[in-house]
């Protein structure tokens, strides 16, 4: 079974590797937008300090959202979905795999961004650690999240605006408490209250979401 | 013995029903050849029998269990081709054959990759990109995946001699002779008669079957 997971995992990072275009948008995408903020509200050292987690939260949920499409979409497209479907493993395990490859492919490359544009902010060194933690412990969340949007929507004309109108609410509460583990202060009750919340919640993702997932896929594919 | 039961079939696409009241059995060793007009529901019948569609009425087993409850025990008996090859163009054609396969349940490494794309006559092309090769040829690393030894017992096969040339069809017909010799069960759809050797070969014309 374990097997089965890596495999998915290393074929969705080759597909991933020869395909660097498509992961470079959702970079790209991340950087752009935590880039033009600054610009438009301003040089003020200290109003910068303040929005820069929402901020930056808020651009790592617009990429991973446009990255969710990717998810099955091509897999759908040439018939590797189906295949995927009739697999001898559980749907799940096969999903929870894709996810996995998704989250390290739009993820973790945005966590890994994240010191670069919090130096535009003004972000000292603590703020960006809990800020960087706080995605780290979110965006996976938000990948699991999506995966669920991504299913149901898979093969509905417009689907792309319709997996956003979805997974954006559904989102919230992980935007929130990511959010809120970098605004409090490190160390203190409240930023551990926020980052306990933000595990729990990826936690509560990592055992429903690809159960979840992989019923909408079956129920999309019927 | 393996056997696929099918009982009380009926099949629809949206609102409209396709066919009803369909019933038979395949033991080892023997085929099925459906045929019937473009839209009879062909593809619907092999993606109700492979589990990816559900039927309006009536029930699908193997060995005498309905196909919901065993699911990825079924799933280990069975290769399904559907009209889409299931080929990455990112992928190199052995890539293809290995990954398929071993997604299917059939370990398949390097070598065996390069053997089956080698029975298929695309021994030239493994190393290139999918996106390179042409529809005959993408579908012929499609079916390279029945070339990987263990096959499960049952193959489901939608329009397998499309975009085949005339090797490529002796190749394929070949593979599914020593099959079903072997105590395979074959379900097929095509609209080209091809000289298939079965313990039993059935036909099912769906037209004849419309619902009413």
């Amino acid at each position: 079974m374990l097997n089965a997971l890596l495999h998915v995992i290393r074929r969705d990072l080759l597909l991933a590797f020869r395909r660097r275009t498509d992961v470079m948008g959702t970079l790209v995408f991340f950087c752009i937008v935590g880039a033009l903020f600054p610009l438009g509200v301003g040089p003020e050292p200290e109003l910068l300090r303040t929005l820069a987690p929402g901020t930056l939260w808020v651009a790592a949920l617009l990429a991973s959202t446009l990255a969710l499409q990717r998810l099955f979409g091509a897999d759908h497209a040439d018939g590797t979905l189906e295949q995927l479907l009739l697999s001898p493993e559980p749907l799940a395990l096969i999903v929870a795999g894709k996810v996995v490859a998704h989250w390290l492919i739009s993820g973790l490359p945005l966590v890994l961004l994240t010191p670069l544009l919090a130096l535009q902010f003004g972000l000292d060194a603590d703020a960006t650690v809990a800020l960087a933690l706080s995605l780290l412990i979110g965006t996976p969340a938000l990948s699991l999240v999506g995966a669920i949007g991504a299913a149901l929507t898979l093969d509905v004309r417009g689907g792309g605006v319709l997996v956003a109108l979805l997974v954006l609410p559904l989102s919230a509460p992980v935007l929130i408490f990511g959010a809120g583990v970098a605004v409090a202060e490190t160390g203190s009750t409240l930023a551990d209250a926020n980052l306990l919340l933000l595990c729990g919640l990826l936690a509560a993702a990592a055992a429903l979401a690809p159960w979840a997932t992989a019923s909408a896929l079956r129920i999309s594919l019927e | 013995m393996a056997a696929l039961q099918v009982h009380q079939l009926a099949c629809g696409r949206g609102d409209r029903q396709l066919f009803s009241d369909l019933n038979f059995e395949l033991q080892d060793g023997e085929a099925l050849w459906l045929k019937g007009r473009n839209g009879s529901g062909k593809t619907s019948l092999l993606r109700v029998l492979c589990g990816l569609g559900r039927p309006l009425l009536g029930e699908v087993r193997w060995n005498g269990a309905p196909i919901e409850r065993l699911r990825e025990d079924y799933h280990r008996q069975l290769i399904y081709c559907g009209h889409a090859a299931a080929v990455k163009d990112d992928l190199l054609a052995w890539e293809n054959v290995a990954m398929s396969s071993t997604l299917s349940g059939i370990a398949c490494s390097r070598r065996q990759a390069l053997d089956a794309l080698d029975s298929v006559g695309l021994s030239a092309q493994a190393t290139r990109p999918a996106r390179a090769l042409s529809q005959g040829q993408r579908r012929r690393v499609a079916l390279a995946r029945l070339a990987v030894e263990p096959l499960p017992p049952l193959l489901l096969l939608d329009e397998p001699f499309v975009a085949l040339d005339q090797p490529a069809v002796h190749t394929l017909c070949g593979t599914l002779n020593r099959h079903l010799a072997d105590g395979g069960i074959l379900v097929y759809t095509t609209h080209q008669a091809q000289a298939l050797q079965a313990r039993r070969l059935e036909q099912f014309d769906l037209d004849q079957l419309v619902a009413c």
